[in-house]
């Protein structure tokens, strides 16, 4: 039963492979925004260094920031893209007519999003180290719990992309490109916390990626690293993952029952 | 297509309406029972119970709107009913839906596989999903068997709509199901490769046992096919038989005649089978 259960996931991974490789327009997104992201960035920042009299490094600081936050933004575009080429080939009910689970399905996307993912991040430490000078010695053995709160969070926000569509039709699809955007006054990507107003505080407490970048800056000015405020961020990260998983579930037997996933075109059956 | 012809037709004078008879008695291969679908206050389908015995195939006829996909997509796990349950090879959908559909396949003219991926590539994928052991191998049987083997590299999204149906098929064949849920599934084949598909379908049931459920809207199709026919109108089944007895047991010349009448005086149909 666990070797059918890999087979499943693998072949929702095989079959993004199989469009990627034989697709320039699907491989070249992958890292072109980001890229084009850390040469913008990193310019601004070596700016931001040369007329700032501030000892504060704004390259770790800054091109960090927006590495790590097109890092998140990537994955939940790893799950989405996966998803909406069953959308675009309208490929829904070969799929969920086979004996397909959900939880196999979900498990597929989030492999196809490691897998893409890990290109635009590849790409994006490549510019950011070898023409920016950014060095990730500097965020220390914490870089790595950084990249786990933002990876649950991007899978998260994935889940809850694929879920809009499949709940309201393909044309909700434009719903899920500004999620991040929508969320990024709350990460807190680019100032403290502290700067917000209260209100927004409190919302900004409730976001994972806010407690990563507050860790980062924490970090580059030299304070005792917070592994209590990043564990809290980890956890609203897994909290948000399996949430999200249980509203695709959701989303997906409403489906099932109203005859969405059979007549998916049709946005909604009345 | 010459290929699956020669290897498909000697067989075929073995398949007939008789074969399947001792299967009958056997446990149907699907066994739906009351089902029911409501949308607000339309019922699509009421209270709707037949079988498919192994070797069996079964017309699910009716004119537009009637049911029939409603049906399937329930037999596929992608619409639940309302009330009603379904069983295939005695695996109850909707308690032990993984092991059920995989002794499932379908191919419908509105579910082509992805045309962005190549035959093989989607062979693969679909292969995958349904968990089909030595799959490299039966990929190729499928491709020899549906006289795919020349388009094994191209996308399915510049395959005529002809060969698109071979290869849904094809992928409809791969698990060695049990259960073949065949919807309208010579609708957009020339002639000559609808006829071979018939002889092919009606030829794998004879060897294999797989049960099949198939709609159309060619009767003659339906009469040459078909062991067993139901009519559905609005929802429920109205006639059940034999699809060469029937039309005369209603007073009709042929199956399309009493399809005619089906779709146009259902209420005197039922009429008449209450009497």
């Amino acid at each position: 039963m666990k070797t059918a259960f890999a087979r499943r996931t693998l072949a929702l991974l095989l079959r993004q492979f199989y469009l990627l490789r034989g697709s320039p327009t699907r491989i070249v997104p992958l890292f072109a925004w980001v890229a084009i992201d850390i040469v913008l960035w990193g310019f601004i920042t070596r700016y931001l260094d040369q007329v700032s009299a501030a000892r504060f490094n704004f390259v770790p600081a800054m091109l960090g920031a927006v590495l790590l936050w097109d890092f998140m933004a990537r994955v939940m575009q790893g799950i989405t893209t996966a998803f909406l080429e069953d959308v675009w080939s309208r490929n829904f009910l070969n799929l969920f007519a086979s004996p397909l689970s959900v939880a196999e399905y979900l498990s597929g996307l989030v492999l196809s999003s490691i897998a893409t993912s890990l290109i635009g991040l590849v790409v994006m430490v490549s510019l950011a180290t070898l023409v920016f000078g950014l060095s990730f010695f500097v965020y220390g053995a914490m870089l790595a719990a950084f990249l786990l709160v933002l990876f649950l969070f991007g899978i998260a926000l994935g889940i809850f992309g694929a879920a809009l569509v499949l709940r309201f039709g393909p044309a909700a699809e434009w719903f899920i490109w500004p999620i991040p955007a929508f969320i990024s006054p709350l990460a807190c990507v680019f100032y403290p916390l502290a700067t917000l107003p209260r209100w927004m505080q409190a919302l900004a407490r409730l976001i994972p990626a806010s407690y990563v970048f507050e860790g980062m800056r924490g970090v580059l000015l030299g304070h005792r690293v917070a592994t209590i405020p990043l564990a809290i961020g980890s956890v609203l990260s897994l909290a948000y993952l399996l949430l999200m998983a249980r509203a695709f579930a959701g989303v997906y037997r409403h489906a099932v029952r109203t005859g969405l996933i059979a007549r998916y075109s049709a946005e909604s059956i009345t | 297509m010459q290929h699956w012809t020669r290897t498909l037709r000697p067989s075929m004078t073995e398949a007939g309406p008789s074969s399947h008879e001792s299967a009958e008695r056997a446990a149907p291969i699907l066994a739906a029972s009351r089902l029911c679908k409501q949308y607000g206050s339309t019922l699509a389908v009421d209270d709707v119970s037949f079988t498919v015995a192994p070797q069996e195939i079964l017309g699910l006829l009716g004119p537009n709107g009637a049911g029939k996909t409603t049906t399937i997509n329930m037999i596929l796990g992608v619409l639940a009913p309302t009330s009603g349950s379904i069983a295939i090879d005695g695996c109850d959908l909707a308690r032990r839906r993984r092991q059920a559909l995989e002794r499932t396949n379908f191919a419908a003219v509105y579910a082509p596989l992805p045309g962005n991926l190549t035959v093989v590539q989607n062979l693969r994928v679909f292969g995958m999903l349904y968990a089909v052991p030595s799959l490299r191998a039966r990929i190729e049987e499928v491709l020899t068997e549906f006289d795919l083997l020349r388009f094994r590299n191209a996308k399915c999204g510049v395959l005529s709509s002809g060969e698109q149906t071979r290869v849904a098929l094809a992928k409809a064949m791969l698990n060695h199901p049990r259960l073949l849920l065949l919807d309208e599934p010579t609708a957009s084949l020339d002639p000559a490769t609808a006829r071979e598909i018939r002889a092919s379908i009606r030829d794998l049931a004879a060897r294999t046992g797989v049960g099949v459920l198939w709609t159309s809207h060619n009767m003659v199709e339906v009469a040459e096919v078909c062991h067993r026919v139901l009519f559905l109108s609005r929802g429920c089944i109205l006639l059940e038989g034999d699809p060469r007895s029937l039309p005369g047991e209603h007073g009709h010349a042929t199956l399309e005649d009493l399809f005619v009448a089906v779709a146009r005086e259902p209420l005197t149909i039922r009429a008449q089978e209450e009497a």
